[in-house]
């Protein structure tokens, strides 16, 4: 990545145990200015932890790290007053308006009056907002929330924002927009760190970091990611293979000797094979209509990368 | 104090919107003295009596009107058997049975001491006490009639009043100050004053915190600059400004509908009134600060208000309870707060007569303030 100085967020061997569980271990990464990072990761991973690890609402156990360079342990207040932050489930006030609660979040970091109500102003045009402004924040709909609840973790211009999951559960014209917005914000040079679940959003970011149980796997660009030998060793290649029933396939494709790995993309499969194992091989080991099946090279995507990644660290720690 | 004026006006926000609330902080005390304060009666009269009257004479029956006639006791029923007698107390249709010998009369005669049973029902204590003094009462009073007869025939006395009739030798003669007509509201009414506004003050700012970690907006303001005490104070202020106009509203009831007058300084009462809200507060607070869930909260203020209400004097005087009790007593605000509202209200005390009190008192809300901020911290762990 980056050099160091320019880096707004640094994770260095950061580590935080709940009791005897180790929700995130030793995890090191950086991100710099305007960056879009992208934080993946199953359920229960320990993304949020490390979230919150940053923010300054948790300590670390172990390791450390620095936000626009405060550190994490023990300037967690002056980071609050230059981050924002939005969590994963709607956290802002249904029984306020949407204008009351972007007045409490704009006093809460002192804003003044003309100040506030020059920003309220810049956030209705920015989030689209204002035919909502009177509007019960409980009664808009789940996208309108996330809108709401961005426009409040930036009601004090941060210059680092923090999402966690914020396209969970919306439909995905209001996730594409919101997605606008964060490219928009991103433009203007505001560093964002999101986590996801959804691998076409991890496409869209700058950089990505993979965490899997506890650990951070891999980070880095997404096209550096692809082509990591780690994804592909030499002497294998990618291919998908399209099929009816894709199922089946699967099943004896697995059984098949040279094949490294076999999984189901919708209606199509993606396999991992030896370079010496041919396509004909492949078509005949399937044994269905051979007109009807087609096998074709390609590029890993991200889920190919997280899919190997977390098999073969959990094969790793297993022996 | 960073963020104090934010949460503030935003819990102002939520109370104009939750109407629910202010019915509970200002409707439900008016509707907990009313009926407290009819229910808690405790001059005991017309206690259900069983006369089992084996003589039957006129001597006997003047001793069961005169039973009667005290008031404390209701002749229910005349019963002419012994199983109907024990049935009558066993079956609780009378708390008291009244045995009168059949020999009475002949042995008020022959000048011999006759003796009249009398079985009171033990199991309210209340009751069983007024029952055994009454009775005991109207037997000395029967037993000196007939002495001062008898003087009265020997031309013997004992002592005399200034018109020459016969008279006790030492005459009590007790006054009533404060409260003359031993009415029960006068007692209560105070004392129930100060355990509805610690009810209603702790259960509303238990929720405080616990609704909004629960909602997961207190892990969002985690994450801004606001400051701890900022956050605290800001809750709380809007709820003492709701307890005071309770207060004021309960006074009103008070004074208007149970004609209990405040005999002393009005302006003390508020102050020292403002002084118990803060601690109620910050007893609240501190609930929220300890529950991590809404229902934890009740259960916690649940707690707190038991004592409150057991050993605060409220119910029970605090000078007849065990040391150990008695000792708890000291750590609970609301001691203090009753002593001050009965003093004041009643005996027309001043600053300087419940200096103790208003110690004490102060003493508790400065750690239960200070507690509650100590104990809240801006993190998840």
């Amino acid at each position: 990545m980056s050099s160091p100085d320019s880096a707004v967020i640094v994770a260095d061997r950061l580590t935080r145990r709940f009791g005897d569980l180790v929700a995130v271990h030793d995890v090191s990464f950086q991100v710099s200015k305007a960056a879009i990072f992208g934080f993946l990761g199953p359920n229960g991973s320990g993304k949020s932890t490390v979230i919150r690890l940053l923010c300054g609402v948790l300590r670390p156990s172990d390791g450390g790290g620095s936000v626009l360079g405060h550190d994490v342990g023990q300037e967690a207040e002056a980071i609050k007053r230059r981050i924002g932050y939005m969590s994963q489930k709607f956290s802002l006030y249904a029984d306020l308006s949407v204008t009351e609660n972007l007045d409490f979040y704009g006093r809460i970091y002192g804003l003044g009056r003309p100040k506030l109500r020059q920003r309220k102003e810049e956030l209705f045009e920015l989030c689209g907002i204002r035919p909502f402004a009177r509007q019960l924040a409980g009664t808009l709909s789940g996208g309108w929330k996330q809108r709401l609840a961005l426009a409040c973790a930036l009601i004090h211009k941060p210059e680092v924002l923090f999402l966690d999951e914020p396209t969970a559960g919306i439909d995905p014209v209001a996730r594409r927009e919101l997605w606008d917005l964060l490219f928009e914000l991103s433009g203007r040079g505001v560093t964002l760190f999101v986590t996801t679940h959804y691998m076409d959003e991890a496409e869209r970011c700058s950089h990505v970091g993979y965490i899997y149980l506890s650990r951070l796997i891999v980070c880095g660009k997404p096209a550096d990611l692809k082509a990591l030998d780690t994804v592909t060793p030499r002497g294998v290649r990618r291919v998908e293979v399209t099929c009816p029933h894709t199922a089946t396939a699967l099943h004896r494709l697995r059984a098949l000797d040279g094949v490294r790995d076999a999984t189901l993309f919708g209606e199509r499969l993606h396999v991992l094979i030896d370079d010496a194992l041919a396509d004909a091989r492949l078509i005949e080991a399937i044994g269905e209509d051979a007109t009807a099946t087609e096998v074709r090279p390609i590029a890993p995507t991200l889920e190919d990368v997280f899919v190997t990644l977390s098999r073969s660290e959990a094969e790793r720690r297993k022996s | 104090m960073n963020g104090f004026m934010a949460i503030l006006l935003k819990e102002l926000a939520h109370i104009r919107r939750e109407r629910a609330t202010l019915f509970f902080a200002f409707m439900v005390p008016v509707f907990q003295l009313t009926i407290f304060g009819y229910a808690i009666e405790t001059t005991i009269e017309d206690i259900t009596t069983v006369v089992y009257n084996l003589d039957g004479r006129q001597d006997s029956r003047e001793l069961v009107s005169a039973f009667q006639n005290t008031r404390k006791f209701n002749v229910v029923e005349q019963v002419f058997s012994e199983a109907a007698f024990e049935h009558a107390m066993a079956s609780g249709r009378a708390k008291v049975g009244i045995k009168i010998p059949p020999d009475y009369t002949e042995r008020l005669l022959l000048g011999q001491q006759a003796t009249v049973q009398v079985l009171i029902d033990g199991s309210d204590s209340q009751i069983a006490t007024t029952a055994l003094n009454s009775a005991s009462l109207l037997g000395l009073h029967k037993s000196l009639e007939r002495g001062f007869a008898y003087a009265e025939s020997r031309q013997a006395a004992v002592a005399r009043d200034p018109a020459g009739r016969l008279t006790l030798p030492i005459q009590i003669r007790p006054r009533l100050l404060y409260n003359p007509d031993l009415e029960s509201a006068h007692f209560f009414v105070p004392g129930l004053i100060g355990i509805i506004m610690q009810l209603v003050t702790l259960f509303l700012t238990s929720f405080a915190i616990v609704r909004e970690r629960e909602l997961g907006t207190l892990e969002q303001l985690f994450v801004t600059p606001v400051g701890r005490a900022g956050l605290m104070l800001g809750k709380l202020i809007p709820y003492a400004l709701i307890g005071f106009v309770e207060t004021l509203i309960v006074l009103a009831v008070m004074v208007f509908g149970f004609g209990v007058p405040i005999q002393g300084d009005i302006a003390l009462l508020l102050l020292l009134s403002l002084l118990f809200l803060f601690t109620a507060l910050g007893l609240g607070l501190l609930v929220s600060t300890l529950a991590t869930t809404q229902l934890q909260a009740i259960q916690f203020a649940f707690i707190i208000m038991l004592p409150s209400i057991l050993l605060s004097g409220f119910v029970f005087p605090r000078e007849a309870m065990p040391t150990p009790m008695y000792l708890l007593s000291f750590v609970i605000p609301a001691t203090y707060f009753i002593e001050i509202l009965r003093g004041i209200i009643l005996r027309s005390a001043t600053i300087v007569d419940l200096l103790p009190h208003v110690v004490g008192l102060a003493v508790c809300c400065f750690l239960s303030l200070t507690l509650s901020v100590a104990r809240f911290r801006k993190q998840l762990d």
